[in-house]
Order: C-alpha cells, then structure tokens, then sequence
C-alpha cells in the first residue's frame, strides 16, 4: 500500500474479516488438554441466611472433581473485593464481598457453591444436587424505600442502606433560586439496563504449581486491573500472573470490574491442579453481570421568564444493588456534568447510593453522563414548554460559548461549538418543516412529535491527579510501546482493550501516519499483560484514543526521532537537515539522497551505529493528559405515538457529533450508530425487572429482556464538525459513548412532544406502549 | 449457552415411523420439528422430555397446495415458505400478515406450521389465525386418520387433541367466495409475542356478512376464538357500528391476564382497537380493496 495520510481515511476495520467470518478468539473457543468445566450454584432468594450446603450427592454425580464453597476458597483466597472511591471518596457504609456467600446471600444470583466436573454437561446437571438450605430473609428492593430509617436491610450486619451521601455544591443555589421567575420539577426515572454483549462473560484458567505460574484468560476490558486484584486476592506476585484477553465479544461496562467467578474459576484450577472454565449462561448474564443506571432524579430549574436558566437542584438516588459496584460511584458524576451545555448561575447535586437487594449496578455505556444529559435536556424541554418557547430557541439562549468554559464545579471545557452541531442538526433534519408537519398532523388528531438533544460530555479519563484518587492509587494514564523490527515492521504494544472500538486500525493508522509505515505492516498487540506495557487501564469512558492513542503517537515520534537519529549517521548528514516524508529521511535540498525507515530499522541492529546509541528501534511512552476531552453535539427525533395502542415509530433520527479529529470517520459512524442504537433501547425497549415484593428477577431471557433488533433501530442521518481539543497533540476526543448520552432525551423529548397536546409532561423510560397508553388514558378527559 | 437434561433422541423416517416411535415412547417423548419452541424450554430445563422424536425428515409433510375446495398446508411447512407462498395470500392474506410479524426470519426459517399449533402456546399467531379461518386439523395416529375443527384442537394453554401416540399433519382451510381476511399484532419488540393480536376473515355475500370468523391471540379467548362478536356480527351489513360492536363484544369478552407485557385493562383495550382494524382490513379486501 502506498503511505500517504492515513489518519482521516476511511479504512475498513482490519479485524472485522476474522470476526465476522467466525475466526474471532473468544473464551468458549480455547480449550486446554486437561480442561475441565465449572458450574456455579446461585441463591435462588435475593436475601437468605444460608443454614447449611449439603454437597454430598452433587460430589457423587457422574464426572464430578469437586465442588467448592467458601471455606475451602478461603484457603487460596484472600481480602475482599475492590470498591473505588471514584466521585463518592467518603463513603458511609461498604458492606465487604468475599467472592462466594459464607452465611448470607443478598441478591438473587449471588455464588454459593461451585461444581467442577469433567463435562459442562455434567456440571450443570450436579448444580441441581447441590442443597444448600436457606432461611429466607426480607429483601429491600426499592432504593427510596431502602433509603428510609428503620427499612429492611440489605445487609442485616449492615447499619442502613446508605452506601454514600454526598452533594455537589456549585455556586449559591439559594441565591439563584431566589431569582426565579420560573420554576419546573420533575421526577426521572433512570430503569435498570443489562449491558447485554453478545459474547457473554467467561473465564479460563490454568494455574502451574510447580513454577507457581496462573494464567486466566477472560473477556475483560481492563486485563491489567483484574491480574492487579486476582494477584492481590491469591497472595501471588503480579508478575507470576499473566492475564490475557483475546476478542472481546462487547463489553458496554459490564467487563471493567473483577467478578467472582475471575477469582473463584483461577482459584478453582489451583485447588483441583486443572486447567478451568466456565462459560456464563445468558440467564446468568441477566442475572449476574452488573447492571447499569438505576437511578431516580428529582430535578428542579429555575430560570428567567426570558429563558435564562437561572440555577439546577437536583437528587440522584442510585440504585447500588447489594454491594458497590468496583467503579459503581463513577456514576455519580451525572451530578457534576447535570448542567450540560449551559450556562448557570449554579447547580446543586445530591447523590445517593443505597443497597438492595439486587445484583451490584457499575459503569454501563456512558455511566452517569447518559444520566445527567437526559435530566438536563428533559429539564430545559419542560422549560421551554413552561414557556411556550421554542426549545431550540431556548438552548441557543443558554449555550457555553467561550472556551475553554468553566462549569459550576470547576471542570473545564477544553473545546466546543455547540450552536455548530445545532444548527447542522436542524438544517439536516429541515426543521422548520418538520414543525410544519407536526402542526399539519396535530390537525388530523395524530400525535407527531419532535425532539431535541444537545450535550456534552466528560471523557478521556485521565489525567493522572485526580484519576489515581478515583481508582484508589492507579492514575488512569496509557502506556504504548513501538518496535520496530529489523525487516522494517511494527509491532505495537497498548493497554487499552478493545471490545469493538476498532483499535487494530485506528492505532495504526496513527503510527502508519508517523512513522510513514504501511499499514499492514503494523501490528497492534492488546490485551495480554505478558506483553507490551507495565500497566493498561482498559477501554471505557470513551478515552482509547485521547489516552492510549497518544501515548501510541508519542512513542512512534521517539521512535521516529532516534531513526532520524541514526538516519543521519548513515547519511553523515546533521539530522536537523533531515526531512522526513512518507516513511523517508532525504537531506534537504538533496532528495535523492535519504534512507527510508525500513532500511534504518535494519541498521538499528546492524554493526555500524553511532558511538553511544543502543541497539534496536523501539520506545515506551506514558501519556497524562492535561484535562479530560469534552466531545459533544446535536440530536434531533421525529416519532409519531399511536393513540390507540401506544406503539412509537421514530420516522427520523440526525445526529450532529463533534469529537475533534477523526482518525477514521467510518468507525466514528459505526460507534455513533450503535451508541444511538443502545440509547433508543433504554428510551423505548430495555429494563431489567425485580418483582417488588419477592426480589425475584422477572427479566432472565432475552424474552423478557427487550434488546431490540434492526427492526427497531431507523436509519440516521449522521454528520460532524471538527473542533480539535487542545488537550493533546492530534487533537482528538472521545467517540464510544456519544451516542448513547444524546440519543435518549432525543427519544423521549420527542415522545413527550407528542403527546404534549394532552397535556402530558413526562414519560419515564422505557416508553413502551403499555405505559404510554395509561398515560393518555389518564390525560383524556 | 444453557444445557438441557440427558435425553434420547430418535429421527423419525415416515409418518408410520414416527407413530411407531411414539408408541414405544410414550408420554415421555416428545415430537421435535423446528425445535425454536421445545428447545428453550429444554435448555431452562423447563421440559425434559426423555425422548426426542426428530421429525425433520418427514419433507413430504411440507407442502403448500388447494385441493377439494381448501387450502392444505403440510404440517411440516415452515413459516418461511407460508409467507412466502402467493397461493396462501391469494386465499388467506391473514396468513401472510401474520406470518410477517412472528418471531424473526432465523425463526420462521426453521419453525413449522405443525410445531406451532401444537405448541399451543396462548400467545401463538397462527393459532388465532387458523381459528379466524375456520380451519380443520388432520391427526394421524395408530387407529388412522381423524380431522378436528380448529375449535376443539386446543384444549387449553399447551394442550392439544393430539394424543401422545398422534402426529398433526396437516391444516386444511375451507376456500369459499367473498372472503377477506387481515390480521393484526402490537408486540413490544419485533419478534415477540404479542401483546394482543387478533385475526379476521369475513366472508361478504353482497353487503351481507354471510360468515365471519375473529381468531384471537394472547388474551385468553378459549380455543382462540371471539364467538359472541362474530355472531353479532353475521347477517349484517358490515359498517362502522356492526364492527363497532363487535369489536367491544370481543374485548368484553377477552380474558386477559396481567404480566409484562402490559395490565389486564390495556389488553382488553387493545382487543377492541385491533379487532376494529382486522375487520376493516378484512372487509376492505373482500371488497377487492386492499387496506
């Protein structure tokens, strides 16, 4: 392939061929000589003493080695499991986790007992032998109810349900308040979601005794995080662990965090001295892995009859489940980012995690920035509405405009253009026109509504200072390392993990780009901590590329720097008159005399270097941002509400996004589809469901749980601006989880829109037929 | 993936090979054809049958033809192929507006007319239909052949009047002149059970409704089947107050249950609004006027 600009093209993703072809490494496709299978026994009740574990007929059943129960994991394991302070530092009560129940199981799913047997088959049948007896306990299901002095605990050693109570000051509230020549409040509901990846969790381990080695090899998005605590837990050197995440099927959150079964299948492998597996069920994906959102807003704005907005108080009742989620108090900063693309006087936010009964919530797509943008572009809607002014009127009124712009809380903007993605969005979408069709529809007694989103977010996480706080001691900087081989090819070696945002090809094409290499001589290398970089902090928080990509780009410049190095040797040239252009160094003014980079690689491990400059042709670089990255944009939706049964059809979707430079504009288009796509799923489809009384999961198949297809998803129109960040060289932001941070007030302004004429207000999530039907049912007269 | 209990499996290579099979089975066995139904529940272990008796091979029980005055559909026929057979459109378009929303194209690749009635389950499309049709069901087993008005085939959720040692194989559905015919669903997602679904077809003699038949799904009608509003409805004119009124017969007459997929009051609701509409469609087609 000829080198010319690769960062900007639209390459197709170098690993899709292998994937969608069905050559992908996923967990279930590894298998070990020796390999055997485990099963892992759950509590059926969301809360219950456990009496006692009978494992006796289980032990007997046909192929079974063992099967293990807490006291015989607390011979290899130790400690209990990570919870991070992130945005909730001084919590209140963090009720401790031992990977398995010992004498109390406090949500539904929660490990009790393991089978290990010859066959997967045969470890599934002997789970159904195990009897553990219970005494059921009462469970806490509802977070406001569990917030209550006196409630049922979720824990009954537990002193309450208060997992953290913490409130964001930003400005004089009061004082705003007291200006106001408007107020509007409401009520929000943020439902439960299952990250719902397609491959589902899995965990293979093989532990050598007689090197005292362990290998697991997971689906994971963090491989560094989890070796750090499994370590930790199994009292073994970092470095005698090695963990390796191949494909990564999604992930959307739910494979940041460590689980149980990543300590109790290597655990398991080090008892029996056989190689491990277990596979997670779908059911046991619905049930176990860590659910998203879950959180109850009360808002309430105050403003200027003009359209000012004034100040915004808000709560956040964040549902924990029964313990804290590792990264669960990320999702607290749906507080800090709750004012979105305005301007206020101030913002006031309240957050609350309390315990339940139900499985741990943690970071899900986005985390607590879908939550603040959907109750910031909901309030300004019900503002406009209050107003009779037109909401797009009423944003432009409201926009940042001077960048870098300082929030409330002192978090700093570093680009944006948000009347840019505006006004593109509805010049795409004609709005004017679509106005004139929602009125011409009015008429005819139809119910057409038209939505707004305009947001923002914080991402690129980073920088070192306040990350290290976050994590508990880890600053969430990137590491790269680039080495160039002696035939003139690259291998490239990162932190981050990819689970389908494309890496193999965007993070090359940033080295293609400088070192003026081709492509397909460059290999990107992530996911095993044997290799490549002392520490990776993972891929989530949209932050890859503005952490990971440029400590990539960082070390290709030392790579490049020390080839220009010996480039002028070979040249007996003074490297400053050296260019360097499309992969060759040539003396100025003398262009036929120069050394590509695959000839100087060559000579990096050859005989004839400078004096004082080592072999070989590689480097590592650590990048620390300066500030986060802040992409941000403009959605716009067209749905129209059947009156009769409630049913919505979105007839138009455009999304405007500005994440800086683009790399490569088709994966920018794919991350956004499918971030709209995971949005328009919580506005209209998805939510996890606990009977309120029992605790008992009602939504354990993909029957009950409405992921939605490609019937449901419209078609968008998707376009961009560009407004480079300066907070790091190429300029780039974050593109994962825009999608679904814009795309859900989108959706639901759009459905209030419609159903405004019978003067509904709010519909909380998911807008599903049936609710939208009692809703107006209620509203008629 | 979920792991069903230990079973046998048997693969059946003719009708009289298949009933041989559930004779030395018994209750315990079950008939697999397209499997997307039994197969779920076998691996949440919510069946564990002993046996499978894979049927599979029986492809001379997949056929789509009109034979003596009725359209016979094979009961190995796969959904596919019934929305995509101009023949069924042609008699029944129900049929094929049914067919397009249940489940999904992997699905209806694969599932079976035959699976699907006797599965029985209360929320099952073709059910509903086949009821608004009028449909017979032909059941072979050791002592012959036997045909069951659609009516008494289902003896209530996932009963049938096959027997343990029977085969449904086929479905027969009387053609006769000035029919119409539509169907209509609200399902939360494509692909899922309704929420309520009703089926109709009228049979128009001038501006009369000589015959009417209204098939629904998922609202606890028995035998799938709204009587009290096709019989308000036979004999008259067909406009806005007659099927008006036997829209609200049906939905009175509806026994919906609560559950997720929406409260008691809602469904009954939707009974209303979706018998309205299947009969309008119905009638609009009869009319030769497509709706």
């Amino acid at each position: 392939m000829a080198v010319s600009q690769m960062i900007g093209a639209r390459i197709q993703r170098r690993e899709d061929p292998r994937l969608i072809t069905g050559h992908g490494r996923f967990i279930e496709d590894r298998t070990l000589p020796g390999m055997v299978h485990l099963a892992v026994v759950r509590s059926p009740h969301p809360h219950a003493r456990i009496v006692s574990i009978d494992t006796a007929a289980a032990g007997a059943a046909p192929g079974v080695l063992a099967v293990l129960t807490a006291k015989e994991f607390h011979t290899v394991l130790s400690g209990t499991m990570p919870v991070a302070p992130a945005f909730a530092p001084d919590k209140k009560y963090v009720p401790p986790r031992f990977p398995i129940a010992e004498q109390e199981v406090c949500f539904q799913g929660e490990p009790v007992a393991v089978v290990v047997a010859s066959e997967r088959a045969l470890a599934a049948d002997a789970v159904d032998l195990v009897h553990v007896e219970y005494e059921p306990l009462p469970a806490i299901v509802d977070p406001e109810a569990a917030m209550h002095p006196g409630s049922v605990k979720a824990h009954t050693d537990g002193p309450d349900n208060i997992g953290w109570d913490t409130t964001f000051a930003g400005g004089d509230i009061e004082a705003a308040f007291a200006k106001a020549e408007v107020r509007v409040k409401e009520r929000i509901l943020q439902q439960r979601l299952a990250p719902t990846s397609m491959e589902t969790r899995g965990v293979l381990a093989q532990y050598s005794p007689f090197d005292e080695r362990l290998t697991i090899w997971l689906g994971s998005q963090n491989p560094h995080f989890i070796r750090f605590f499994v370590s930790m837990s199994m009292g073994m050197p970092e470095s005698a662990v090695r963990v390796v995440a191949e494909d990564v099927g999604g992930g959307f959150g739910g494979k940041i965090s460590p689980y149980p079964e990543d300590y109790l299948v290597p655990a398991a492998a080090k008892l029996l001295g056989r190689p491990v597996r277990w596979i997670e069920t779908r059911t046991e994906s619905i049930q176990t892995t860590t659910h998203g959102r879950g959180q109850v807003f009360e808002a309430e704005v105050a403003a200027r009859r003009d359209g000012t907005l004034l100040g915004l108080r808000l709560t956040q009742v964040l549902d924990l489940g029964a313990y804290h989620g590792t990264f669960g108090a990320f999702q607290a900063c749906a507080g800090l980012m709750a004012g979105g693309v305005y301007r206020w006087e101030a913002v006031e936010a309240r957050s609350v995690g309390v315990l339940t009964n139900k499985v741990p919530t943690d970071p899900y797509r986005g985390a607590g920035r879908p939550e603040a943008t959907h109750v910031c572009e909901r309030m300004v809607d019900r503002l406009a509405q209050e107003l009779g002014m037109d909401p797009a009127e009423l944003r432009r009124r409201n926009f940042a405009r001077e960048f870098p712009f300082t929030n409330n809380f002192g978090l700093v903007y570093d680009s944006g253009n948000y009347d840019g993605t505006l006004d593109r969005a509805l010049e795409l979408a004609d709005y004017p026109a679509l106005r004139e069709r929602q009125a011409e529809a009015r008429r005819a007694g139809r119910l057409v509504g038209i939505g707004i989103s305009t947001w923002v977010e914080i991402c690129g996480f980073g920088p070192a200072a306040p990350t290290a706080g976050a994590t508990g001691g880890i600053a969430l900087v990137e590491s790269a390392q680039v080495r160039v081989l002696p035939t003139g090819s690259a291998s490239v070696f990162v932190g981050t993990q990819a689970q389908g945002q494309g890496h193999d090809t965007t993070f090359a094409q940033i080295v293609a780009d400088t070192l003026g290499m081709p492509l397909e001589t460059i290999e990107l290398r992530h996911g095993d901590t044997a290799e490549g970089t002392g520490f990776g902090c993972g891929t989530y928080g949209s932050r890859s590329l503005s952490v990971g990509g440029m400590a990539v780009q960082q070390a290709a410049v030392k790579v490049r720097e020390k080839a220009r190095q010996l480039a002028a040797h070979l040249l007996e040239a003074d490297p400053d008159d050296l260019v360097f252009e499309q992969g060759r160094f040539a003396v100025q003014g003398s262009p036929a005399t120069g050394k590509s980079i695959q000839e100087v690689a060559l000579a990096a491990y050859g005989g004839s270097l400078p004096s004082g400059m080592e072999h070989g042709l590689e480097a590592v670089s650590y990048f620390d941002p300066s500030n986060w990255v802040w992409p941000f944009g403009a959605h716009v939706c067209l749905v129209e509400v059947d009156p009769e049964t409630g049913a919505v059809r979105i007839e138009q979707y455009v999304g405007v996004d500005d994440c800086g430079t683009v790399i490569n504009p088709m994966i920018v288009e794919g991350q956004v589809q499918g971030g709209v796509a995971q949005a328009i799923a919580q506005a209209l489809y998805e939510e996890v469901v606990y009977d309120g009384e029992s605790g008992q999961l009602l939504t354990g198949t993909l029957l009950d749980y409405l992921v939605p297809t490609m019937n449901e998803i419209p078609d968008m129109t998707l376009d961009r601006t560009v407004t480079p960040s300066p907070v790091n060289p190429l300029g780039v932001k974050g593109i994962g989880e825009a999608g679904t941070i814009a795309a859900t007030p989108a959706v639901i302004n759009a459905v209030c829109d419609a159903l405004s004429p019978l003067g509904i207000h709010h519909v909380d999530m998911p807008a599903s037929p049936d609710r939208l039907w009692r809703l107006m049912q209620e509203a008629r007269p | 993936m979920r792991v069903p209990a230990a079973f046998e499996y048997e693969r059946a290579e003719s009708v009289p090979h298949a009933l041989a099979l559930l004779a030395r089975h018994g209750s315990e066995a079950r008939v697999v054809a397209g499997g997307h139904s039994l197969l779920p529940m076998m691996k949440l272990r919510l069946a564990q049958p002993a046996c499978l008796i894979d049927i599979n091979g029986l492809t001379g029980l997949s056929y789509i033809r009109e034979e003596a005055g009725q359209l016979r559909l094979g009961a190995m026929t796969r959904h596919a192929e019934l929305l995509a057979s101009a023949l069924a459109a042609r008699h029944f378009p129900l049929l094929g507006d049914a067919e397009r929303v249940i489940a999904d194209p992997i699905v209806r690749n694969r599932g079976t007319i035959g699976g699907s009635l006797c599965q029985a389950d209360p929320a099952e499309d073709l059910s509903a239909a086949f009821a608004a049709a009028k449909a017979l069901a032909v059941i072979e087993g050791g002592g012959g052949i036997r045909t069951v008005p659609i009516a008494e085939f289902h003896r209530g959720p996932y009963e049938t009047a096959v027997a343990p040692d029977e085969l449904l194989t086929e479905v027969r559905l009387p053609i006769r002149p000035g029919a119409g015919s539509a169907y209509e669903k609200v399902e939360r997602r494509v692909g899922d059970w309704a929420i309520a679904a009703v089926g109709a077809v009228v049979w128009l003699e001038g501006d009369v409704v000589q015959d009417v038949g209204i098939g629904l799904a998922a609202v606890g009608a028995p035998h799938f089947h709204a009587a009290e509003a096709e019989a308000a409805l036979r004999g008259r004119a067909p406009d806005a107050a007659a099927i008006a009124a036997a829209a609200a017969l049906a939905a009175e007459h509806a026994r919906p249950t609560a559950d997720q997929r929406g409260p008691v009051d809602y469904k009954r609701h939707l009974v209303g609004e979706l018998t309205g509409r299947a009969l309008r469609r119905a009638v609009a087609r009869a009319r030769g006027r497509e709706g």
